[in-house]
């Protein structure tokens, strides 16, 4: 155990210093930058430390994908990030704009898909809108080309209610784009669903992707859908969550469904796996 | 109302059946004197034979109902969002919308009519005393319930909390506040009743009690029938209402949620 313990400490400082070394080489157009982020929640005279020193970096147009165990603060890190909660330290670099109002700035999704049961999909889609004030008029032709585009114009009219899982994550993702798409904060919207659905959501949100350009950041537990999604993931530890290794998914894109079953892809999720699973143990 | 929803009606009318003809056999057969409670007949009869007077009673006390139970809706409605809005006004006010429920409206009644007079104002007070109260704890209470990762949607919108209160709690908030109005609504009549009862120009409660003065007890009766009635009407105007304004559970009704109550406790 002790061995063990040393080995991983000495390979998280070396993929820590690669993960800085990454940051600083990365001279592109970055659209999300997080550097030496913690937090500490106190409550009452104990206190607990929730994320140490992330470094998180999201370029225009990627999509980046989190995994960590299960309870590592990744929700945490993503409300500081949609600006629902301040880092006790660290700076988040949103569109150069350092440690400033977030809220409002981002395409936020909840894990739930937190649809308003009394407003029919199409309605429910331009909610940001109506939050930002815009004329009902241009919102409901926003909301309508949307819905088209994306093959659910003919539940247009339904309530959410007489929908499927599947149906609703896509409703609430379009909702998101359709607040802001330049971001898109995506907090285990597939964790609910089962196998299939889950595939065909994963292609469809590809698709969605790929047409606006957004940059994404994402969140699972499912590390084939990390390797499926990404062009970078990054494996957190568990709490205090840290950064133990970032990797590059240089699968060609438009991603096809059986380039999971690629040698690269396979041996990548082993050792994805492998980093994962000694997290849970510890 | 599908044939499924009328036969969920059946149980009761039979019961009620069943109790009024027992009512009327015993009247009929001597068991009970027809001087203290007159047979179903004879009271149907007496309210068929006295409405020309009855209905100007009825449109009275409809009016102070109707009226009452409106500025109940409106005041309930302000009272909850006060009371939401912050700590410091839900501390302050919460306490005195408790103890307004327990003034006695027996001993207010006759004071109201001292300070206002006969006229229709005593009696829409009382209505509302009765009224707002039900009506101020359901909104609050769903105003309450709304969904935290909805709130944290909105807050990541950068919405105002104005705008977290229409868009979201408010709506959100409906069919509790429905809730509320029908319990109210049972009251109201009632309530106008009990203002009425205690001095009136006009009104069931006034006609009820000058009939039990004169002893003319089926017309006492005949009364209780037509408000009943009109108690139920509103009751069914308020179920209209909220099936008007809520498309989106159209599919739940009072009955089957009932229904799903039963069915879970018999599983556990």
């Amino acid at each position: 155990m002790s061995l063990d313990r040393r080995k991983l400490l000495v390979r998280k400082e070396i993929d820590k210093t690669s993960v800085n070394q990454a940051n600083r080489d990365d001279r592109g157009d970055h659209k999300l930058v997080l550097q030496h982020v913690h937090k500490v929640f106190h409550h009452g005279r104990s206190s607990l430390s929730v994320l140490d020193d992330i470094h998180i970096t999201v370029n225009t147009g990627a999509f980046v994908t989190l995994i960590g165990p299960s309870g590592c603060g990744k929700s945490t890190l993503f409300n500081i990030v949609a600006g629902l909660d301040t880092p006790s330290a660290g700076e988040i670099i949103l569109d150069g704009d350092v440690n400033g109002v977030r809220a409002g700035k981002v395409g936020y999704m909840p894990q739930a898909p937190s649809l308003l049961p009394w407003r029919t999909v199409e309605e429910n889609v331009l909610l940001g809108l109506d939050v930002l004030r815009r004329p009902r008029v241009q919102a409901r032709k926003q909301a309508q080309t949307m819905l088209k585009q994306f093959g659910l114009n003919e539940f247009a009219q339904h309530y959410p209610a007489t929908l499927s899982g599947g149906m609703r994550q896509r409703v609430a993702l379009l909702r998101t784009i359709l607040f802001n798409q330049t971001l898109l904060l995506l907090d285990e919207p597939f964790g609910a669903l089962d196998a299939l659905t889950r595939l065909s959501l994963q292609m469809w949100l590809l698709d969605v992707w790929q047409q606006f350009h957004a940059s994404v950041l994402f969140i699972t537990h499912d590390v084939r859908e990390a390797i499926l999604l990404s062009d970078r993931i990054y494996v957190l530890s568990a709490r205090p969550a840290t950064v133990l290794r970032m990797v590059e998914v240089d699968l060609p894109r438009p991603r096809q469904r059986d380039y999971l079953a690629y040698p690269a892809s396979v041996a990548l999720e082993q050792e994805l796996l492998d980093l994962l699973m000694k997290e849970q143990r510890i | 109302m599908k044939l499924r929803d009328l036969a969920n009606f059946g149980p009761a009318a039979v019961l009620a059946l069943a109790i009024i003809t027992l009512w009327e056999v015993s009247v009929r057969s001597g068991a009970m004197s027809s001087l203290v409670l007159p047979a179903p007949t004879t009271i149907v009869q007496a309210l068929m034979d006295n409405w020309e007077i009855l209905a100007g009673h009825t449109v009275q006390t409809c009016l102070e109902t109707v009226l009452g139970l409106a500025i109940a809706v409106v005041l309930g409605l302000l009272f909850a969002i006060l009371i939401d809005l912050s700590a410091w006004i839900r501390r302050a006010l919460y306490p005195l919308l408790v103890i307004s429920q327990t003034i006695p409206i027996i001993a207010l009644a006759p004071l109201l009519l001292f300070w206002f007079g006969f006229d229709i104002g005593p009696k829409i007070i009382v209505v509302v005393l009765y009224c707002f109260f039900p009506i101020t704890v359901a909104c609050v209470d769903g105003l309450l319930e709304t969904d935290r990762d909805l709130m944290r949607l909105m807050h990541s919108m950068h919405a105002s909390r104005w705008q977290i209160l229409w868009l979201v709690r408010l709506p959100g908030a409906l069919p509790s506040f429905f809730s509320g109005v029908r319990i109210a609504a049972t009251y109201s009549v009632t309530a106008a009743i009990f203002g009425e009862y205690v001095g009136a120009y006009q009104g069931l409660g006034i006609y009820m009690e000058n009939s039990a003065n004169a002893h003319v007890i089926v017309l006492v009766f005949a009364a209780i029938v037509v408000t009943a009635l009109l108690s139920l009407l509103l009751f069914s105007f308020v179920s209209l209402l909220e099936w008007l304004a809520l498309p989106w559970s159209q599919g739940r009704s009072v009955w089957k949620e009932m229904e799903k109550a039963t069915s879970r406790r018999k599983v556990s």
